[in-house]
């Protein structure tokens, strides 16, 4: 059976005067309906990127793509990265949606909140101007936008930060899409909002039964609320498994180190939280090997240069847990 | 909104009074005698003290400021008897060298002003919004260099190289008379013999304009596409073509009122090379004569004060304008 989307060695590279930057490299990942897949990744890991790539939004000009994203819809599948940009318009906003970080800047500040969710609405419906008010209210009630008839005709400025977040996925929620991509959606928000908005999408996944991906820096958030994760690096995956398999048994050297330094409610009193020593590499010309080598504790391990020399596959570690590296389950376990 | 624009308005006429104000003191201390220059060159001081208090000003500056501004709203009569002159209401003074009051001179030369400002306002937003689109959704491209091209010369060739240039073409071509360039020709009896005053005084301010109106429009559409929500719209399953019309020209574009409407209030006070070049008698040719050849102070504090209050009037215009187009504007 078909997965409802499915990445397949997905690469995105920007040109630039520097080299070509390469955001996302070789990445494949699946999702389906009901659940709900975390990718998480340092600054600059091409979380972000991928999702867009998904969304078909880069700019065809300025940017290389190459892979497949197949997302399935009422029984044919569409590959984004190679469909007509009509085609892909009609995806966008009806099978899948996006909410982005920042829903400060991310509502346009001349229209009201009413008008842009209805506008989202008949993009992808036959129906009046008066349907599309009519289920902008119904969308911002449902949301919990109190008094929502009449907040349909306030302006985004006159709203604040959670309160237009709730706006963002009453309007990317509008006509019922399979898959909605949360990038970041709290980030920017006050800690208490963060908690509320996590659950009204937690909420709205159950409403409208479909697959999250939800992006974040946020480990605890990831184990609240996600099913799996996917953990980047450099523009790569480099782990995949069940929430509680990557937080039980970690078998990627950066996963181990991000648990690390994540403060955890069943550690000691007074052990030092661990950071993850070095930078992430430049994305313009990667070495051969393995990405995450020159911060690599476990490296040392691995006989000969090869974490050096030979970029890891990405293969299956225990059922359904997959990461990129030259070492074994057991391996890892041995000397950690 | 109402509340915004009657605060507006209160502070353009708080603006128009005091600079009425500045500009009395500044011609009260300017070395001009108008009554010396009333009476030509055989002269004697006991005409010119009589043309002084003719004139009204033989008293206090202060004093001659409020006649001036009584005059704006009921007119105002000068001396008594045979050689009585009175100038109705707004009088803005009188001008011996035209033997005629300020508001009259004023009031023949205005047309030409207001044509050639209407005319060249209307072709250079039209030019210089589609150009700097074009160039926008091309970045990169030819398309996009010529219009960089375009933007150097336009900005930086002098508005008076650049007419000389078109005029000289258009009398080559025999498209420009210089005989009857520039008298008034009413558009409704004759309209080529209108467009023919008039087209290449457009072409010229257009072109000079037109270029700061393309750079403007190309780098406020090409920044604000890079804005969040233009993604959004993107995201929300928007086509292309809209996401430019209605979601980003909508705001790269507000900006450009601004500038729009002083520049077009600016030019009803006159175009000075533009109008001196086509031979066209507008505010700006009639107050450098003024100036520079008839001294003639009322008719320069005329002109000064109408351009000013033009330049206020459209700042007022805008800022409606904006408060309309930006709802955090206007409800603030
Ligand atoms: N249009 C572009 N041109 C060139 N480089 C780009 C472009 N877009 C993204 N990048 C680069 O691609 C890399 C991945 O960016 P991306 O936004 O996906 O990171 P991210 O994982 O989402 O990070 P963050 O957590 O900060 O959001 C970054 O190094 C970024 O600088
Ligand atoms: S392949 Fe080598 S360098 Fe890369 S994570 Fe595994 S052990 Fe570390
Ligand atoms: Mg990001």
């Amino acid at each position: 059976m078909s997965h409802l989307l499915e990445v397949k060695n997905l690469s995105v590279a920007f040109p630039t005067e520097d080299g070509l930057v390469q955001a996302t490299d070789d990445l494949s990942f699946h999702v389906d309906l009901g659940e709900t897949l975390a990718i998480v990744g340092e600054s600059g890991s091409g979380k972000s990127v991928s999702s867009m790539a998904i969304m078909g939004l880069h700019n065809p000009k300025s940017t290389q793509i190459s892979g497949q994203v197949l997302i399935s819809s009422l029984g044919h599948s569409t590959d984004v990265v190679t469909a007509s940009s009509e085609e892909v318009r009609r995806l966008r906003g009806g099978t899948v949606s996006m909410i982005f970080q920042d829903p400060m800047s991310a509502l346009h500040p001349y229209f009201t909140i009413g008008n842009q969710i209805s506008e989202a609405w008949l993009l992808h419906n036959d129906g009046t101007k008066a349907d599309a008010r009519k289920k902008a209210i119904e969308m911002l009630d449902l949301v919990g936008i109190s008094d929502a008839s009449n907040r349909v005709d306030a302006y985004p400025h006159q709203f604040s930060g959670g309160m237009r977040q709730r706006v963002m996925i009453a309007m990317a929620l509008v006509n019922h899409p399979k898959i909605l991509i949360a990038d970041e959606p709290t980030t920017a928000l006050d800690v208490t909002v963060q908690a509320q908005i996590l659950k009204l999408l937690k909420d709205m996944q159950h409403e409208f039964n479909m697959a999250v991906i939800l992006i974040t820096h946020d480990l605890g958030v990831v184990a609240e609320v996600a099913d799996r994760v996917n953990v980047m690096y450099a523009g790569r995956l480099v782990e995949e498994g069940s929430v509680n398999e990557i937080y039980k048994n970690p078998v990627h050297p950066y996963t181990i180190g991000l648990l690390a330094s994540v403060p955890r409610v069943d550690q000691a009193h007074g052990t030092r939280l661990k950071t993850i020593p070095g930078q992430p590499p430049s994305l313009i010309s990667l070495p051969g090997g393995c990405a995450f080598e020159p911060r690599c504790e476990f490296a040392k391990f691995v006989p000969g240069n090869l974490c050096k020399t030979t970029r890891p596959q990405v293969e299956e570690k225990h059922t359904g847990h997959l990461a990129r590296c030259h070492l074994s389950a057991a391996e890892i376990k041995a000397h950690q | 909104m109402l509340k915004y624009i009657s605060k507006r308005v209160f502070y353009a006429f708080v603006m128009l009074f005091v600079l009425s104000m500045v500009v009395y003191l500044i011609f009260g201390l300017v070395p001009i005698d108008p009554a010396k220059l009333s009476c030509g060159t055989h002269c004697n001081p006991v005409v010119v003290e009589a043309n002084r208090h003719r004139l009204g000003l033989d008293i206090p500056l202060w004093h001659q400021w409020w006649n001036f501004i009584m005059g704006l709203f009921q007119g105002r009569t000068y001396g008594e008897g045979a050689a009585m002159i009175h100038c109705p209401a707004p009088a803005f003074g009188y001008s011996f060298p035209n033997n005629a009051c300020v508001t009259e001179v004023m009031a023949g030369a205005f047309p030409f002003t207001f044509t050639l400002a209407v005319g060249a306002f209307i072709l250079w937003m039209t030019i210089g919004i589609s150009f700097g689109i074009l160039a926008a959704r091309k970045k990169g491209t030819y398309i996009d260099r010529l219009s960089t091209a375009f933007v150097l010369i336009g900005s930086s060739l002098p508005i008076f190289i650049l007419g000389l240039l078109i005029y000289i073409t258009a009398f080559l071509l025999h498209l420009i008379d210089p005989i009857t360039q520039g008298t008034w020709v009413s558009p409704l009896s004759d309209p080529i013999g209108f467009f023919r005053n008039f087209i290449f005084a457009w072409i010229t301010l257009a072109l000079a304009y037109a270029a700061i109106y393309t750079r403007l429009t190309r780098s406020n559409v090409i920044e604000t596409s890079t804005e969040d929500y233009i993604r959004t719209a993107r995201a929300k399953g928007v086509a292309e073509r809209d996401v430019l019309y209605r979601h980003n020209l909508r705001t790269a574009l507000a900006p450009l009122i601004t500038n729009a409407g002083l520049d077009f209030g600016g030019l009803l006070g006159g175009a000075i090379i533009t109008e001196r070049v086509f031979q066209l008698p507008g505010l700006g040719y009639m107050s450098i004569k003024a100036v520079l050849r008839d001294y003639d102070l009322p008719l320069i504090m005329g002109t000064t004060l109408l351009a000013a209050a033009f330049f206020i009037f459209f700042n007022l215009i805008v800022d409606i304008a904006y408060a309309y187009l930006d709802p955090r504007v206007r409800l603030n």
